[in-house]
């Protein structure tokens, strides 16, 4: 059994989904999927556990060998980030029920579940697989379920954005294929601890220079990349609030998990003028997407737009570490991946608790509301607190390592544009605050009869608890960091280490 | 070796505990406000008791946790912060009796979140007061900005939020982008970010850059209102009275200076802060921040703003006295934050008086006033003697010692500056007094003090004015001991 939990990571959520479609009772799919997701979280922690003990983990799928058969391959990096998507997806599935409860109706409400956990599925094993091939097939799985979950949301909007998303995502998938398929013809493997040896012989070759092109832009599509964002602020606002949770704490993490591979792992790039080209384009898009999704956040009257655009701007930090090209700021990258799962997890959360009380989350239609929803709100600031990166919360520990990182280098500019992210970040996270804590309510200007003005009382519990342990681990972590921190150092360790 | 380490726990722990408490006892006035009086005087009581363990030469010492090898949340008790504590708990007593009468007297709404932003901004205080770090520093000076956002903006009106966002923009703003790259850049350079004896940068370290590092920490210390970051003070007025006296005249803005004294003295050093080029032109900008700031407070009519005026140029002697360095100055520099602490929140004291008993605002509509409020009046000379330093008041020894520091480090025109300052300060202030108590009387005057427990602090503080007269020796004495500013 233990020897198996690379497969049974996937396979779980994997036949889980159509079991769910079997049951087609919306609270019996709720509590089944939720029992699938925990599962699906304990083999991760199991397997994180087993990497701390032994090392990589090398699984052959169906016991064929590895160049020829399927080989799963688990070490601290992936193990990591898969720790990441199967927490955030059992967190988020406990508030699904509450959540998808307005925004679904009920006959859809059981596919909402097989859709979330093919998504899932599909996340899990594209981090999961030491397989480059599969890795695109998994890819195609997550992505059509995520393109199934945005077009629920209720907005008619929602379609459109799934369909703009399914263009984008389509394309992004494409050149990844078409990447992959230049490896396979130089060096006829797609095992990518394979690709990894055998790469450096032709690496001076054109196709190879191709074939990490293509991947390179394929990955940003899939990531948000600025100025390859566009997609992210549509799908995120209209998708049914519990998707947007999922997704902000998922999908681009796995996005960036690729990136990771391929940029660190696979491709080794040994012409040092081509390697500080490259990360002189990770840092100018990484300041770019800081600084311009930011000011476009600022602008944003609906909060779940603001939170995207906001979103496309923490991909940016991530991006950066990249760019600075070392341990330090590998290790910077990483943790924010899992610091900005909390701390956007834990935000849209108290959104979805706002959504289902008002139906919309603009700016004017918080006024006053914290103290009809004090504990959602007093969420909110702490997570918004985190994304601006005030100490002894997590988005500190990611920024101290990514200021820390650049001054390594003395690139001391990347330092005074992270500060003005966050400064930024101040601004438009405070305007919510102001607004739900500061501002008087305004029922009274509403017409009579409308929602807003109904006696709404707190969220339901079954959506406060999952809010809480993300914003208490937003706290936890970032007062005892020794998890992530170490995790993330023996990551960034290996990939400099073993590339 | 970590001794009354329990101590530091309670003095910085209790405070937050009392916010349960003033949470819980929403519904029960009194009882609300006996939980920050117990509070207060609990927490005055360790106070003292530290003071007393730092006066016999023990370390006292708390290590909270690292939260990044490095970077931990540390306390260390040196003669500064006891001394800033012990007087920032003796007020909070003191302005919490004072809130009693003047929340209730003018009948204002949301008491229950002022009782306990107040309470975390002390034990925030304590925070800055003891830190043994820079990063332990300006993690509870930020705790100290955000606790206070409410307290500001407490009316709920557009011009309370727009004094808020004021506040709030620039205090955030220059602690992003001039104090935490300071800090960084200390840390990548020295290694270390702990208060050392002597300064942390060693002999190599290039005075360009520490010349650098001096301008981003005296104005990215935004609290210090150092000239031109000093617009945060006078928005901050729109807050209740209460806030202004023991924020925005000792807790916050105190904060702030005593940040300042520590970077120049633990941070940077005696020495290499003497000869660093840039240090003269940060004095001639005290300086003028000290006389521009008085000129401005003359002009003021609205009492409160022209004390916001008056605070921006007290402040500026304590930055001036930690630029200085000297022994004298530095020791200036303490004993003003002392004695100005005392003197302008009984200014503030008055001045909420005046306005929950009979809603004036202006120092032009006091004419007369004396008859009507004859004590608070008479605190009102009083404290104003003391800040401007006249004896038999605690504020002589201050202005003593730092024109003393002057001299000693050479500067004859701040010894000129301070003389100046001085009359401006007769000017600006003695005119209050003067104007209550020779104008003629408006009709129909007849006594009406505020609230008795309003009255009551204020005599208490204004007595403590005089008293520091006589306890200046000790208190110099035992910064001496300390081994302040060798």
């Amino acid at each position: 059994m233990i020897s198996h939990l690379p497969i049974l990571q996937v396979i779980i959520p994997l036949l889980g989904a159509p079991a769910c479609l079997l049951l087609n009772r919306p609270n019996l799919a709720w509590l089944f999927s939720i029992l699938v997701s925990v599962l699906t979280l304990i083999t991760s922690i199991a397997l994180l556990m087993q990497v701390q003990a032994q090392g990589t983990i090398s699984y052959m799928l169906g016991g064929w060998e590895a160049p020829w058969g399927i080989e799963y391959r688990i070490d601290f990096i992936n193990a990591f980030v898969l720790v990441i998507v199967s927490a955030l997806g059992a967190i988020t599935l406990i508030a699904a029920k509450d959540g998808i409860s307005k925004e679904i109706a009920e006959p859809k409400q059981p596919l909402f579940y097989v859709s979330f956990l093919l998504c899932l599925a599909g996340l899990l094993g594209i981090t999961a697989t030491g397989d480059a091939f599969n890795i695109f097939v998994f890819l195609e799985i997550s992505s059509l379920a995520t393109y199934t979950l945005i077009a629920m949301g209720d907005d008619r909007r929602a379609l459109w954005s799934s369909y703009q998303y399914l263009i984008v995502g389509t394309i992004g998938a494409t050149f990844i294929l078409i990447g992959i398929g230049l490896m396979y013809m130089m060096t006829g493997t797609l095992n990518i601890h394979d690709l990894a040896e055998r790469l450096p012989a032709v690496t001076a070759s054109n196709a190879v220079l191709a074939s990490y092109a293509f991947i390179l832009v394929g990955v940003a599509l899939k990531l948000a990349l600025f100025p390859l964002h566009f997609w992210l602020p549509n799908a995120y606002t209209y998708a049914p609030n519990i998707v947007t949770v999922f997704l902000a704490g998922t999908a681009t993490k796995v996005a960036i998990y690729l990136l990771i591979r391929f940029n660190f792992d696979v491709y080794e790039i040994s012409a040092p003028q081509f390697k500080y080209m490259i990360n002189m384009v990770f840092i100018t898009l990484g300041i770019m997407a800081v600084i311009i999704a930011s000011w476009t956040a600022i602008y944003q009257t609906n909060i779940k737009r603001m939170l995207a655009y906001s979103s496309v701007a923490q991909i940016g930090y991530m991006i950066l570490g990249f760019g600075l090209d070392s341990v330090s700021g590998l290790q910077a990258s990483l943790l924010h991946l899992f610091n900005h799962a909390l701390m956007k997890g834990g935000l849209f959360i108290a959104l979805t608790a706002v959504a289902l009380k008002l139906g919309k989350v603009e700016l004017d239609d918080l006024n006053g509301l914290a103290k009809k929803m004090p504990w959602t709100f007093a969420a909110f600031v702490i997570g918004g607190l985190s994304l601006i990166g005030v100490p002894l919360t997590v988005g500190f520990v990611s920024k101290w390592y990514l200021v820390v990182a650049a001054a390594e280098q003395q690139q001391w500019y990347i330092i005074g544009f992270v500060l003005l992210g966050s400064l930024l970040a101040v601004i438009y996270i405070w305007r919510v605050v102001e607004a739900a804590w500061f501002k008087p309510p305004k029922e009274l200007q509403n017409a009579a009869g409308n929602v807003t003005a109904t006696t709404s009382r707190e969220a339901p519990v079954l959506i406060l608890i999952p809010l809480w342990i993300l914003i208490l681990a937003n706290i936890y972590f970032g007062i005892d960091t020794r998890f992530p921190v170490s995790i993330s150092q023996q990551a960034a360790q290996l990939l400099f280490g073993g590339a | 070796m970590e001794a009354f380490s329990n101590e530091l726990n309670y003095i910085l722990l209790l405070p937050l505990l009392a916010v349960i408490g003033i949470l819980m006892a929403r519904r029960w006035p009194n009882v609300r406000e006996g939980v920050s009086i117990i509070t207060g005087i609990l927490v005055f009581y360790f106070t003292w008791r530290v003071y007393q363990q730092v006066a016999q030469n023990n370390i006292v010492e708390l290590k909270w946790l690292e939260i990044l090898p490095g970077l931990s949340l540390h306390f260390k008790v040196d003669a500064l912060g006891a001394v800033f504590s012990l007087v920032a708990g003796f007020l909070w007593i003191i302005t919490t009796l004072y809130a009693i009468g003047y929340m209730r007297g003018h009948d204002e709404k949301h008491q229950t979140r002022f009782y306990s932003c107040f309470a975390i901004a002390i034990s925030a205080a304590m925070g800055v007061a003891y830190s043994e770090n820079l990063f332990t520093l300006f993690v509870f000076y930020e705790i100290l900005t955000l606790s206070t956002y409410p307290l500001v903006t407490h009316a709920g009106t557009d011009k309370a939020k727009e004094g808020g966002r004021t506040y709030l923009g620039i205090l955030i703003s220059t602690s992003i982008f001039l104090f935490l790259p300071a800090i960084i850049i200390t840390w990548v350079v020295a290694g270390t970010l702990s208060f050392s004896q002597g300064g942390v940068f060693t002999t190599s370290t290039s005075t360009i850059l520490m010349s650098f590092l001096l301008i981003l920490y005296v104005f990215g210390v935004g609290k210090a209102a150092l000239m031109p970051i000093h617009r945060w003070l006078p928005a901050a007025m729109v807050a209740p009275t209460p806030v202004s006296a023991l924020l925005h005249a000792v807790a916050v803005v105190k904060a702030g200076v005593f940040s300042v004294l520590k970077i120049c003295v633990f941070i940077f050093g005696a020495d290499a802060l003497q000869n660093l080029e840039i240090t003269q032109w940060l004095i001639y900008i005290a300086g003028f921040t000290i006389l521009m700031s008085s000129l401005i407070a003359m002009r003021q009519d609205n009492l409160k703003k022209r004390l916001a005026y008056s605070t921006i140029s007290q402040l500026g002697y304590v930055t001036l006295g930690a630029l200085l360095i000297s022994q004298s100055a530095v020791v200036g520099s303490t004993l003003h934050i002392v004695m100005h602490a005392f003197g302008k929140i009984t200014l503030f004291f008055c001045a909420g008086a005046i306005y929950v008993a009979h809603h004036k605002t202006q120092v032009s509509e006091v004419d007369g006033m004396g008859k009507v409020m004859p004590l608070t009046f008479a605190a009102f000379g009083l404290a104003s003697l003391s800040i401007i330093g006249l004896p038999p008041l605690g504020g002589m020894w201050s202005k003593w010692f730092l024109m003393l520091g002057s001299l000693d480090s050479g500067y004859f025109s701040m010894l000129i500056v301070l003389s100046i300052s001085s009359l401006l300060n007769i000017v600006y202030l003695l005119e209050i007094p003067a104007r209550a108590f020779f104008k003629p009387a408006p009709e129909n005057a007849r006594l009406e003090e505020a609230p008795s427990i309003s009255v009551l602090a204020i005599m208490i503080t204004s007595l403590m004015c005089i008293a520091m007269f006589v306890y200046a020796s000790d208190l110099h004495q035992f910064l001496l001991e300390a081994g302040l500013g060798s």
